[in-house]
């Protein structure tokens, strides 16, 4: 058996953000560079507006689509409090690219007991060795898109060097997933994300 | 050719097509739904007939004729879907087939979008059927090739029975370029073979007996599926080895490094039934004491207890009857780590919360902003207020309708039931008003026969139609209602109002969800009536009513000088696009989720919710 080297990155959200996007195109970067890949998505139930987690792992001899707890080099969350919900599965020395925007379940509305996220935010800080937050709805603004968040924080996760694929590889397979009419924008909101993550 | 990211569902389809199947049948379920719409994507180069049935038994049973004409046939549903499709599944063991038959029914540990966690490999001993459990999507594709041949070879439907992380685990694989459906030879008359008697059954049972407790045991001891791996663990004076099963195999293979124990003995079964009763002789002869690492029932774990006893075996085996794994719910990397490390007795503390971790709440599915159900459910509520009632809900994305605050769901059984139910409840108590709740597609999957029930045998119950024109819970598949099939069809499309009709229900009024005053009625007059009445509640699922080709409608917004802090769109409704903000002690709507539903705009007391601009609306 030879040395491997593996990468795992795990993306959290609430059911219908489109964290399915990030995931195959991290996946599309690494094959199209010859890297493995195994990953999985929650698909059912909890698409409507649950829990949801996208398992992407890169590199060879591995046979769990599931990211061991500890394991995952980058946390990619769309929400908050879903990050520090999956916080058991980021490594030691492992790095959070998050959105600052949290989304309330209807269960917090109605109780009138809703969570704070800069307390989640700061959990994260606590237990991570680096956490990029990135405040999604002012950087969609911006982009004039309500839809770019996905690429935003990956081109945050992309610029910690800790992803197992680059810039330019993200770029690539935004070229083969994406309608060509939005690979442009898509193209801005990685770079975007990246300058913001500093 | 380079790789390409395979989802496990979509390597069942290819592997099916690459044995050259001429049919493809099945009714959605999560985590099987991706099959079907897989196998007609390639619909065109192979040649292959593809359709979404009414219903699994349907779908075995067409899958039956185009087999006994010789085709190649694949069968798909999710694990219930099997309690569906038992009665055409349990007489075609019996029967056999001509066409090699694969029958997937996929698990779902947890359960994460299903009733139910039974164990399709206990249902392929039950009906006398080989089953096949993949433990990654690679692996699925070899293995439903295989299957046709064993199906053919002896002369029986055989099952391949995935779990959710086959299905919907992707990997990088190679694609080869597919093969066109094979030839056929036709059906062959040959009422002894295709017509099932008591006498003929009588001597099938001779010869399914005979196979599956004589000739596959030892037939199965070599195929590559059921392996043995590494050497046993030494540790207390003992001999230690691991059996498993499907994924649970990956999550072995993933933990032993964790626990420095790689290269330590496993045995993994591919073909849980029939057992591979030599290579598990083989097995048992390396090791004493066994943990059996397996989701669901304790299949492997009893059939080595059975083996050490027919053979008089001193080994011990220990898993879920023993306590040592989890006896429900999905294992994951992190709970097989932790049953091997007591096995092994290396300890290592499960991994725990930081004691700093903020409490989270819980987000549990929920019906989704502009959802059409929400309307209807609001309604009924509305209508019924302070009156008897009973709500019998059913399978599909309204059963959401149980949560707060529409509270709207006292019954859940399976698909189908919420009609039948409900007449039950009015023949034990007829003082209460008892309503159904069914989807379009359930309703043809197994609600028609209910309505007929209950008209027949004279039961006062009103059934509520949540028609938003697709199967929407397992991704918008097409039904009989939809008016296109998989083939890509235009077809007629079967009016459910003109059904109802015609069994004798009346009065059948038709209603769009969103017109809250319109909706109330029309629930009353139905409830007022005597015998089996309906409403329909028709307006396209939010997910489909926002792609091209539908108007969109203006977002709602909340004019805080209006707004009177009251929380009734928010309290009446629980849209999740609308929120409240403490200090200003105002509603607020989301507009990345708002869909212009208006729904809250009609329940507002204040008026405070409206319609934005519509410039600002086509932002």
């Amino acid at each position: 058996m030879s040395e491997t080297v593996h990468t795992s990155i795990l993306i959290c959200g609430v059911g219908g953000q489109g964290t399915v996007l990030a995931a195959k195109l991290i996946a599309q970067a690494a094959l199209a560079k010859g890297v493995h890949v195994r990953s999985a998505e929650t698909i059912g139930m909890a698409q409507r507006g649950g829990s949801v987690v996208s398992h992407v792992r890169l590199g060879s001899n591995m046979y769990s689509p599931l990211i061991p707890h500890r394991g995952a080099d980058v946390l990619i969350a769309f929400e908050p409090c879903e990050a520090v919900r999956s916080i058991a599965y980021l490594r030691e020395g492992g790095v959070v690219a998050v959105s600052s925007k949290a989304v309330q379940p209807v269960s917090a509305s109605l109780s009138g007991k809703a969570f704070d996220a800069e307390s989640m935010i700061s959990f994260l800080k606590k237990h991570a060795s680096r956490v990029m937050v990135l405040d999604t709805d002012s950087l969609c603004v911006q982009l004039g898109s309500p839809k770019a968040a996905n690429t935003l924080l990956l081109g945050a996760a992309v610029s910690s060097g800790m992803l197992g694929v680059t810039m330019e590889d993200l770029k690539a397979a935004l070229k083969v997933l994406v309608k060509p009419g939005f690979v442009e924008l898509n193209e801005k909101a990685l770079a975007l994300g990246a300058e913001s993550a500093e | 050719m380079p790789e390409q990211m395979i989802m496990g569902n979509q390597a069942i389809a290819l592997g099916a097509l690459q044995a050259g199947i001429g049919l493809a049948a099945g009714y959605p379920g999560t985590p099987s739904s991706e099959i079907i719409e897989y196998v007609a994507k390639y619909r065109k180069e192979t040649g292959v007939y593809v359709e979404w049935s009414v219903n699994e038994k349907a779908a075995v049973e067409v899958a039956a004729g185009a087999s006994y004409a010789g085709a190649r046939v694949l069968v798909t549903m999710k694990q219930v879907g099997l309690n569906v499709a038992s009665d055409p599944v349990m007489c075609l063991s019996y029967v056999g087939v001509k066409g090699g038959m694969v029958i997937v029914a996929a698990d779902d540990p947890g359960p994460i979008s299903s009733q139910t966690e039974q164990d399709t490999r206990q249902f392929a001993h039950f009906s006398k059927l080989p089953v096949f459990d993949p433990s990654s999507p690679e692996e699925a594709y070899e293995m439903v090739q295989d299957a046709f041949d064993y199906s053919e070879k002896y002369n029986t439907p055989v099952i391949l029975r995935p779990t959710t992380r086959v299905d919907h685990g992707y990997a990088g694989m190679d694609i080869l370029p597919l093969p066109k459906a094979r030839r056929i030879e036709g059906f062959v008359k040959d009422t002894k073979r295709w017509v099932i008697f008591p006498r003929t059954s009588f001597l099938n049972h001779k010869r399914v007996f005979d196979r599956n407790e004589h000739i596959l045991p030892d037939v199965f001891s070599s195929v590559k599926y059921n392996s043995i791996e590494g050497t046993a663990v030494n540790a207390g004076g003992k001999k230690l080895g691991v059996v498993t099963s499907g994924i649970s195999y990956a999550y072995i293979k993933e933990a032993l490094p964790l626990l420095d124990k790689s290269g330590a003995l496993v045995m993994k079964v591919g073909t849980p039934y029939p057992f591979p009763e030599k290579k598990a002789l083989e097995f048992l002869s390396k090791a004493d004491e066994i943990l059996a690492v397996e989701e669901l029932d304790p299949v492997l774990e009893h059939e080595l207890v059975y083996i050490c006893g027919k053979y008089k075996l001193g080994n011990t085996i220990r898993g879920k009857l023993t306590g040592d794994v989890q006896e429900a719910g999905e294992n994951t990397v992190e709970s097989v780590k932790n049953a091997l490390a007591d096995f092994y007795g290396t300890g290592g503390s499960p991994s725990v919360p930081p004691a700093d971790m903020p409490e989270l709440p819980v987000r549990p599915p929920v019906l989704c902003a502009g959802c059409p159900h929400r309307g209807s459910f609001y309604a009924v509520k509305q209508a019924m207020k302070g009156q008897k009632t009973v709500y019998c809900g059913d399978i599909g994305c309204y059963t959401l309708g149980n949560a707060l605050p529409l509270d709207m769901c006292d019954t859940c059984l399976c698909m189908g039931a919420d009609i039948t139910m409900a007449q039950g409840f009015f023949h034990a108590e007829n003082d209460r008003k008892c309503f159904s709740f069914i989807g379009d597609s359930t309703f043809f999957a197994s609600g028609l026969t209910g309505v007929v029930n209950a008209v027949y045998n004279q039961a006062h119950v009103t059934l509520c139609i949540l028609d938003n024109s697709t199967t929407a819970m397992t991704g918008h598949q097409p039904h009989p209602g939809t008016g296109v099939t998989m083939m890509g069809d235009i077809v007629s499309k079967i009016s459910i109002e003109k059904i109802l009709t015609a069994v004798g229900v009346n009065p059948v009024l038709t209603v769009d969800p969103f017109d809250l005053a319109a909706s109330v009625d029309a629930v009353k007059k139905a409830a007022a009536a005597e015998g089996v009445s309906a409403v329909i509640f028709k307006s396209p699922c939010i997910a489909v009513a926002q792609e091209p080709g539908y108007a969109a409608q203006p977002k709602q917004a909340v004019d805080g000088s209006k707004c009177i802090g009251c929380r009734k769109c928010i309290n009446e409704l629980g849209c999740p696009a609308v929120g409240f903000k403490p200090a200003e002690k105002k509603a607020f709507i989301e507009p990345s989720l708002c869909t212009g539903c208006s729904l809250c705009s009609q329940v507002c007391p204040a008026g405070a919710i409206t319609a934005e601009k519509t410039e600002e609306a086509h932002e």
